[in-house]
């Protein structure tokens, strides 16, 4: 089975052997993946009773939780990394829950779908209609993506968090690094990744 | 008048008996010289004894956990939602064993037993046995069975602690625990109804101080109280509502400004009292709610639960239900945030369901789902 892309990246960026927090785990296939590949140890947390179905299928150690909670079972430095794929902006509280993946883990890793897309900005700009893409295919009154940023607004937030950003990728449409998106990144990029820690 | 019994039981079941010699240490410093433990098993042990789950039954339950014991039997066992053929504790690749705990009344050595010198029931004589020595009495049957390592350990309410106890206990011999609907301990709310309880029977004029089987009679009346306290906290105000509401009994609507059987919730809780008198022991309630009143592996580690489980090997599955409001999810989560202090492997499902504590026996979907999922991967672990 063909991993996602982005999820592809995630498992190059964490060191084998290391233990991994990944909030909003989906069906587990990343730290299955690492756990198979990686030899990582760790767990998911989700939300959603049918991935968590999925995640016990896949041998994942998952427990189910409401992010919005914050990650008050878990003590300080806890892991290796806390990974957030494509949840940051679902959540409540996106700025708390940075600063949550940096008290329970030495680095974090998020990635969330770039709302300067040039795609979402056509759609904005020349249909009127809030924009719709493949990695935002809900309605605007039924999609859970309430906190939706671009590349230069999660950049801002970590400035200001005092956050050093340790690595950037930047993935077109195609969940491809082409040089589009490497030259204007906020402009051509739909998927943002980031590798980060506390400065 | 028999009965075709359905495609995905296992049937037809006799429970069996064996009797143990050798004197079992209790946690209160007494022994039981000699003992009986009454169980039933479903499925096929296989060849390297590795596929044996061990059920632990809550308050009320038995060893009939599945099956019936007649074509005529008019309920299968407590736990038929899950365990049978096909069922997430899936009989056609899992030996299941049920036992009745020490003190019961379905057939293990309890209150009612008769003594073994005295020739008369022990009655309040009985010692007070804790989870810790259920543990220890089932770990003797395993012995006796020939499984040296469980699959799994498997227990709801009273039982999920029982299986947590399991854990701490024998951590070499089970693989897995799961663990639903319990709590690392009691809370002083849940003590407190089972202190009424207790009071209900010890306070009946017929418990004569537990010795009420000489006169052939039980305290009826105190042990049906206690078990209509205990069903109000089986089940949530939402599924008491849509039940009952304010039904009334008879139709017409008129009030009798009397004290009799009106609303039809009374007539079902003085039901639920009347039949479990027949069915139920009083020195029994009152033993097991004090064993529950005593579960805490956490005391003698400080309280510090991560402690008492640092040394665990086992693998958990810890289920709750959102309507539960006697193990409610976040006692569930305190067993969950301690086992991930110890980096322990554990997975934690909150299953949405309105019957309250109850829930653990009804066969909801998403419930299934996760203990199926989680147990198929168990036999495929041990090669079933």
């Amino acid at each position: 089975m063909a991993m996602r892309p982005d999820l592809e990246i995630i498992s190059r960026w964490i060191a084998p052997r290391s233990r991994v927090l990944d909030l909003g785990c989906g069906d587990g296939t990343l730290l299955r993946h690492l756990q198979e590949t990686r030899e990582v140890s760790g767990y998911g947390l989700e939300i959603d009773p049918d991935n968590i179905v999925s995640c016990v299928k896949n041998r994942v150690n998952v427990i189910q939780t409401n992010l919005d909670r914050g990650l008050s079972d878990f003590d300080e430095d806890s892991f290796d990394y806390v990974v957030m794929s494509q949840t940051l902006q679902a959540v409540n509280y996106p700025d708390r829950l940075l600063d949550e993946m940096l008290r329970v883990g030495r680095e974090g890793i998020v990635t969330f779908p770039n709302f300067a897309h040039w795609r979402l900005r056509f759609h904005l700009t020349v249909k009127g209609r809030m924009p719709m893409s493949g990695a935002l295919p809900h309605s605007w009154y039924n999609t859970p993506n309430i906190h939706l940023c671009t590349i230069r607004d999660f950049e801002a937030l970590c400035e200001s968090k005092g956050i050093r950003i340790l690595q950037r990728m930047v993935l077109d449409h195609t969940h491809r690094r082409r040089w589009p998106s490497r030259l204007l990144p906020n402009l051509m990029g739909e998927i943002a990744m980031y590798r980060f820690r506390r400065r | 008048m028999s009965k075709t019994l359905p495609a995905d039981s296992v049937g037809l079941v006799t429970p069996q008996t064996h009797h143990f010699d050798t004197p079992l240490p209790l946690d209160c410093g007494r022994e039981l010289s000699s003992y009986d433990l009454v169980y039933e098993t479903y499925g096929e042990l296989n060849a390297d004894r590795s596929n044996a789950i061990l059920l632990c039954h809550a308050l009320s339950g038995s060893h009939h956990a599945a099956g019936y014991h007649s074509e005529d039997e008019r309920k299968p066992g407590w736990w038929e939602a899950c365990v049978g053929p096909g069922k997430p504790i899936d009989t056609n690749r899992f030996f299941v064993v049920c036992s009745n705990n020490l003190g019961g009344c379905h057939g293990s050595t309890g209150p009612s037993s008769i003594h073994p010198t005295r020739g008369e029931p022990y009655g309040s004589d009985f010692p007070l046995v804790t989870v810790g020595d259920w543990v220890r009495s089932q770990a003797q049957l395993a012995d006796v069975l020939g499984i040296e390592t469980w699959a799994a350990v498997v227990g709801g309410s009273l039982g999920g602690m029982q299986a947590l106890q399991w854990s701490i206990d024998y951590p070499e011999r089970l693989r897995h625990a799961v663990l639903i609907a319990a709590a690392p301990k009691l809370s002083a709310q849940n003590i407190a109804f089972n202190e009424v309880a207790r009071q209900a029977i010890l306070s009946d004029a017929q418990f004569h101080g537990g010795r009420y089987y000489e006169q052939n009679k039980q305290p009826e009346h105190g042990l049906a109280l206690a078990r209509m306290l205990g069903h109000i906290t089986y089940l949530s105000d939402d599924a008491m509502r849509a039940k009952f509401g304010r039904e009334m009994r008879k139709g017409d609507g008129k009030l009798k400004f009397s004290f009799d059987v009106e609303f039809e919730v009374e007539s079902y809780l003085r039901y639920q009292g009347r039949s479990f008198v027949d069915r139920f022991d009083a020195n029994t309630y009152l033993l097991m709610t004090k064993a529950l009143d005593y579960f805490d592996p956490a005391a003698t580690h400080d309280h510090d639960l991560s402690a008492a489980l640092a040394h665990v090997t086992a693998r958990y599955l810890v289920l709750s239900f959102s309507s539960d409001w006697r193990f409610p999810p976040s006692r569930s989560r305190e067993i969950v945030r301690a086992l991930l202090d110890g980096d322990k492997s554990v997975s934690y499902s909150e299953i949405e369901a309105s019957q309250g504590h109850d829930a653990f026996l009804m066969p909801i979907p998403h419930y299934q789902a996760v203990l199926g999922s989680y147990l198929a991967n168990v036999a495929r672990e041990v090669g079933v």
